[in-house]
């Protein structure tokens, strides 16, 4: 589990930090962490829908906000809950792109645990960055 | 907190830190707290605070109220009023949840008459009013309608068979704030939240039944006026905002102030999440109109909410809910910023006040005020966690000093992290079913993290902010059954 909910940051929202070896890794970790903000058991998510996703940004730090952000769109527009199927991003003349595919399933109750909204991502200590290790960011969600 | 004793304190419950505490502040800065209140603050607070005082056209003083806490950008209970022609407009002083709030509903009945029923009541509740993760409702509507239903607010659901035409003016802005603006709002927004009016959503929104035991009415004439007049009375109060929709309208104008603020207006600020645009500027004033629209989906969303309950209640009790005295006491925010009229320096001015996690509180006489509570102040309403039990207040004409504002709830003393290690949702249940509180929950997760707690003493918060005269107690209700998203 390449993400860890941090305790200190945000006292009635959740607060997590993920990273990677690569700028992928740490995308797919931060989609993680947020889906398991939400969902407390995510292989109870299975896949019964694909969706194409394609987004640009200026820097990798907006691209990470902007992919969590359509991961909270899809679950309200269209109730749907996301895992990352395949995914690529690259930065290229200052600006970055992301494009792959995401897979999950409608949203059902008695299925899923489900334990709170995200309501969106904040920039409250918002932090993504390029490390020796990798990559690496922190998110602190509003539920 | 470790940082209070070099604060200046004003009054027993009044603590300013002077402009001097940071580069930058253009006020002082004051938090509204007992002694206990403010040494339990995290220290975010006065951080977040001071960062507040720093932004243009801030008059007065940047405040927080006793139940104050660690936000985004404003503290949770944050309250700043900005001079319109020179101060900004910030989101991040409104809340991501824009129009969160609170309705309170009568009934006339007793405890003793619900106590029975309690358990079909709570069970039809929670089928009626959907909560949870992602939840959607059953109003169904086109794009286009619901761009009609966030112009018209709770007006729109009245027009359509769902409520009373009192409720309308027992609702802050009549239900429908002017001037919101459709098409300054985002596709994505209007996706994201077409399908949520008339449910609860998650966190700490919740509806519940309560009691209010004689012995916890401080204040009969108010009491009275509110028409809170039977021993062991049963009310319903809620607590929800505008769902998807004004989330998406905060995020997408948060970002794209980001863009602008410093560039075009050469604005530096000191947190990314107080990120602003002058008020009378183009994008200040798109985002004005839009989160206009976020303020009225709420109202229509506690509307569709009310309605659900006099249908749960007439069903259950095989009686129209007007013969069963289901009116409503009041609907306020806690996360706004609107155009309001305050008198500072001896002179009346036009200010835009931004309350984040802070009710407005009008005293009496307030030309705002419907007639029924002129002589008495708004009703003001405070939810407090799910175990323990809620407030109503009434704003005090003393309440100037804050622009009429007051706290909100109990606010958390507890992460959630700390909170579902601590607590087991089932046994929480159990527990409290035990004690008399009924609940149906969306999440068992979810109503470890809501544990009692893992909030602070509501009745500190209360009594904090009468000893500042910033409002006064009404009544103290009990839960009994609560819905729980």
């Amino acid at each position: 589990m390449p993400y860890k909910y941090l305790e200190e940051i945000a006292m009635a929202d959740a607060a997590f930090e993920a990273w990677g070896a690569t700028a992928e890794e740490m995308f797919v970790a931060a989609a993680e962490a947020l889906m398991n903000v939400m969902v407390a058991d995510l292989e109870t998510i299975h896949q019964t829908a694909k969706l194409p996703i394609r987004l640009q940004s200026e820097d990798m730090e907006m691209l990470l906000y902007e992919f969590l952000q359509e991961l909270i769109f899809y679950k309200d527009a269209r109730q749907l809950l996301l895992r990352v199927h395949h995914l690529q991003v690259e930065t290229q003349k200052g600006i970055a792109r992301l494009e792959g595919e995401l897979y999950g399933e409608t949203l059902n109750p008695q299925k899923h645990d489900l334990v709170v909204d995200v309501k969106a991502v904040t920039f409250h200590r918002y932090r993504v960055e390029q490390t020796e290790k990798g990559w690496e960011a922190t998110v602190v969600a509003d539920v | 907190m470790t940082t209070f004793k070099a604060f200046n304190r004003i009054s027993e419950t009044i603590w300013e830190i002077p402009s001097s505490y940071k580069k930058g502040m253009r006020v002082p800065a004051r938090i509204y707290a007992t002694e206990n209140l403010l040494q339990a603050m995290d220290d975010g607070v006065v951080e977040q605070v001071t960062n507040v005082a720093t932004l243009p056209g801030i008059v007065h003083h940047a405040l927080c109220m006793p139940d104050g806490h660690w936000g985004y950008g404003f503290p949770i209970g944050g309250v700043a009023a900005m001079d319109t022609r020179t101060g900004v407009i910030s989101p991040g002083g409104i809340g991501f949840d824009v129009n969160c709030g609170m309705r309170l509903m009568l009934t006339s009945l007793t405890f003793e008459e619900v106590q029975p029923r309690l358990r079909e009541l709570v069970d039809q509740l929670f089928k009626r009013v959907p909560a949870g993760v992602g939840g959607s409702g059953f109003v169904k509507l086109t794009h286009s309608t619901f761009r009609d239903v966030v112009e018209q607010g709770a007006r729109w659901c009245v027009k359509n068979g769902m409520g009373w035409e009192e409720d309308l003016e027992r609702t802050e802005e009549g239900g429908c704030i002017a001037g919101a603006d459709a098409s300054k709002v985002s596709q994505k927004a209007v996706e994201r939240g077409f399908g949520q009016i008339g449910t609860l959503g998650s966190g700490n929104h919740y509806l519940e039944i309560q009691v209010v035991h004689p012995e916890n009415i401080f204040d009969e004439k108010r009491a009275e006026a509110f028409g809170i007049t039977l021993p062991r009375q049963v009310v319903v109060m809620f607590h929800c905002g505008s769902r998807g929709f004004g989330h998406q309208v905060a995020s997408d104008y948060l970002a794209s102030f980001l863009k602008v603020m410093e560039k075009k207006y050469g604005i530096a600020i000191l947190d990314r999440e107080l990120a602003c645009t002058p008020f009378l500027s183009p994008e200040g004033q798109d985002y004005f109109k839009a989160m206009k629209c976020a303020i009225n989906m709420s109202f229509a969303n506690r509307q569709v909410i009310a309605h659900r309950i006099r249908e749960v209640f007439s069903e259950v009790f095989k009686k129209d809910p007007a013969d069963l005295g289901m009116h409503q006491v009041y609907d306020v925010s806690h996360n706004t910023a609107k155009l309001e009229k305050h008198q500072v320096k001896g002179e009346l001015r036009e200010l835009l006040v931004h309350r984040k996690g802070a009710t407005r509180a009008l005293g009496p006489g307030a030309s705002e005020l419907p007639e029924v509570y002129k002589d008495t102040g708004q009703p003001v309403i405070l939810g407090g966690s799910m175990e323990t039990g809620s407030y109503i207040l009434s704003g005090v004409k003393e309440g100037d000093q804050t622009f009429f504002s007051t706290a909100h709830g109990s606010g958390r003393s507890m992460s959630r992290q700390q909170a579902k290690k601590k607590f087991r949702g089932k046994k929480l249940l159990a527990d409290m079913e035990q004690r008399g509180i009924y609940i149906r929950a969306a999440s068992l997760s979810g109503v470890a993290e809501e544990a009692g707690g893992a909030y602070k003493n509501i009745d500190d918060v209360v009594e904090a902010t009468e000893k500042a005269h910033i409002s006064r107690k009404v009544a103290r209700m009990t839960p009994i059954g609560n819905v729980k998203g």
